[in-house]
């Protein structure tokens, strides 16, 4: 049974999420083929794939997919599952994958499920358990179609590195004109950031902070720990960081070993982006703060003195 | 200008899930159902687009006789026109495959979703739709303004954004920023009323996949407080106990 992953990269290496999906498809089948794309990856990455249980890279390295065209990128993947005889794919679902992986569906038949969490049961069936009701529940799924394509969440599969090199092939697919109809004129993306939706540590401010002027301390806390900063949905609405840091339901969803929430009252609608996170820390100074009664550990304190504290402590520790 | 925008009914994002009959269905008592926020962004949009160059709206979905409500209230924000597909939305590709026989000929220059719905949270459909016209999609879109035929929007990345320019027609699953949600007012209330609500029946019944069971994430364990004067304690149970720094 041979699988497909599609794995990403940005600034040329591969993505976290990406390696993810690799170990996850590695956890199911030994024969698993990794397709990247463009001719700005590094080729000891894609060789590197190998260490994650790949043991073929497909390399589509056309410049014009140096962008992420979702046409384009559909139509490679499914002319890669074609010719490789792959019946499943598994990709993480990101911002690019998700969208990808719906069209891909149609072109292929198959049967999609998207924010899957762990690995497929096949006992009977081919059956997933995936995230629903943002986060508030699990829906397990069966699969009835022949082809499967698998949109994982972030953790649903341990990465575990070990000795290997993949083949790397060339993968020439041919791309009408019409697939790049939906031009990328520009990419405005932070660079040398921890991306919050693969962090594993995220340090997340709320309309408790007062202001945009106070972020230097949360900016701290979050590079004594290597973390991505997060925010709540005011925080953002009144632009004191940008929307991309917006967590919760109507924005990024995060599953980090960590989650540190301060000045964050804890409204339903924020816990919906936290609440898969393993465990989550909230500094707020009042004790009826709702968030309380989500988190694992809880300081009831004022943010502007606890948090320069905590920061102090950490360092302190190292 | 034509712009169908596809809303689901969902339940309020205040809702407590749990599930009946032996965690088959989802327990609708008590529960109060809205338009999806990201669909009801879309919508504001639609509606914004309309007031700057004329058109009409239609508003689509998949869902049986009590999604009504919810449709009208698309209808007092500012919709033209609505359309029910008359069925229960089994999963994303049976979902998909209505819409789009629904905009197959009737010549839609935009067609909007939300980015994802928040039941099901697939974010799947718009992708859907747009494979089975052949037309782009985009997703999550963070911004969409209109010159002639040609949109240009902004994508929401990892850690960032990109700007598209693609033309009419396509197909955008949306987001915020791109409009301020839009509250009915009486008139629109009213004139909602007399709006043409048509139900069509289903074309197929293409699931893809069969729901097996819902499960609940277990229970979360008690919080531990730490005096606001002893963050040390908070930075040795990060370290010795969580083991996550
Ligand atoms: C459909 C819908 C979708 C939504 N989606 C989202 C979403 O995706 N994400 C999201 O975050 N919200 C979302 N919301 C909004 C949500 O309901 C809350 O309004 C929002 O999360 C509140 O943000 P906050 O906790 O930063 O602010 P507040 O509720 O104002 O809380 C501020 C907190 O800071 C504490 N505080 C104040 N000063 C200090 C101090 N000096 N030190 C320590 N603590 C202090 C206060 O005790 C309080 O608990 C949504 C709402 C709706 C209706
Ligand atoms: N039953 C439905 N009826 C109409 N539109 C829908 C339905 N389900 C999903 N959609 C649209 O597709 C978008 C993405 O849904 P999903 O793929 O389920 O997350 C939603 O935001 C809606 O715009």
């Amino acid at each position: 049974m041979s699988i497909l992953v599609f794995v990403e990269n940005a600034d040329g290496q591969v993505k976290k999420t990406s390696l993810e999906a690799v170990a996850y498809a590695a956890a199911i089948s030994e024969d698993v083929i990794a397709l990247a794309m463009g001719n700005n990856i590094d080729q000891s990455e894609l060789e590197g794939l190998g260490k994650y249980g790949a043991t073929k890279v497909l390399h589509a390295d056309d410049e014009k997919l140096n962008q992420g065209i979702i046409q384009a990128y559909a139509t490679v993947i499914s002319k890669a599952m074609e010719s490789t005889g792959a019946d499943i794919l598994v990709l993480a679902n990101s911002s690019l994958g998700a969208p990808v992986s719906a069209r891909v569906a149609i072109k292929t038949d198959a049967s999609l499920v998207s924010n899957v969490v762990d690995l497929p049961d096949t006992s009977a069936g081919f059956k997933v358990k995936r995230s629903i009701y943002t986060g508030k529940a699990f829906a397990n799924v069966e699969l009835t179609k022949d082809k499967k394509i698998l949109a994982i969440k972030k953790n649903a599969a341990e990465v575990k590195e070990a000795d290997g090199s993949a083949a790397v092939e060339k993968f020439a697919a041919d791309l009408a004109d019409s697939e790049f109809d939906a031009k990328i004129t520009n990419t405005d993306k932070a660079t040398g950031e921890v991306l919050l939706p693969e962090a594993e540590i995220v340090v997340s401010g709320g309309r408790g902070l007062k202001g945009p002027e106070n972020w230097g301390m949360i900016e701290e806390l979050a590079k004594e720990l290597g973390a991505a900063t997060g925010c709540s949905k005011p925080v953002s609405d009144m632009e004191w960081r940008p929307h991309h840091e917006h967590v919760g339901q109507t924005g990024v969803k995060v599953s980090p070993q960590l989650y540190i929430a301060i000045g964050i009252s804890g409204a339903i609608q924020h816990l919906a982006g936290v609440n898969s996170s393993k465990n989550i820390v909230v500094i707020n100074k009042d004790p009826e703060a709702p968030f309380f009664k989500a988190a694992d550990y809880g300081i009831v304190g004022d943010a502007f003195e606890v948090v320069p504290k905590l920061t102090e402590a950490i360092r302190a520790a190292k | 200008m034509k712009i169908l925008v596809c809303i689901t009914h969902v339940p309020d994002t205040t809702s407590r899930i749990s599930f009946t009959n032996g965690d088959t269905e989802f327990d609708k008592s008590g529960v109060q159902y809205i338009i999806g926020p990201y669909d009801d962004y879309a919508l504001a949009r639609a509606v914004e687009l309309k007031e700057q160059s004329g058109g009409t709206i239609t508003v689509l979905n998949v869902g049986t006789a009590e999604t009504e409500p919810t449709i009208r209230k698309a209808l007092a924000i500012g919709a033209d026109e609505a359309i029910r597909v008359n069925a229960e939305p089994t999963d994303s590709l049976f979902v998909a495959n209505e819409i789009a026989n629904v905009a197959k000929d009737a010549g839609y220059d935009l067609i909007l979703m939300g980015r994802e719905s928040i039941d099901f949270n697939g974010g799947m459909v718009h992708g859907m739709v747009g494979e089975l016209l052949g037309l782009p999609s985009v997703s999550p879109v963070m911004t969409l303004d209109l010159d002639g035929d040609t949109a240009k929007m902004t994508r929401e990345i990892e850690g960032g954004k990109e700007t598209i320019e693609v033309k009419l027609p396509f197909v955008a699953g949306c987001q915020e920023p791109i409009a301020e949600w839009k509250i009915p007012n009486m008139r629109g209330i009213m004139s909602a009323r007399t709006k043409p609500l048509n139900v069509v029946e289903p074309s197929s019944q293409a699931a893809a996949t069969k729901l097996e069971k819902y499960e609940m994430p277990p229970a979360k364990g008690e919080v531990k407080m730490i005096d606001a004067d002893n963050v040390e304690e908070l930075v040795n149970l990060l370290k010795n106990e969580a083991k996550v720094i």
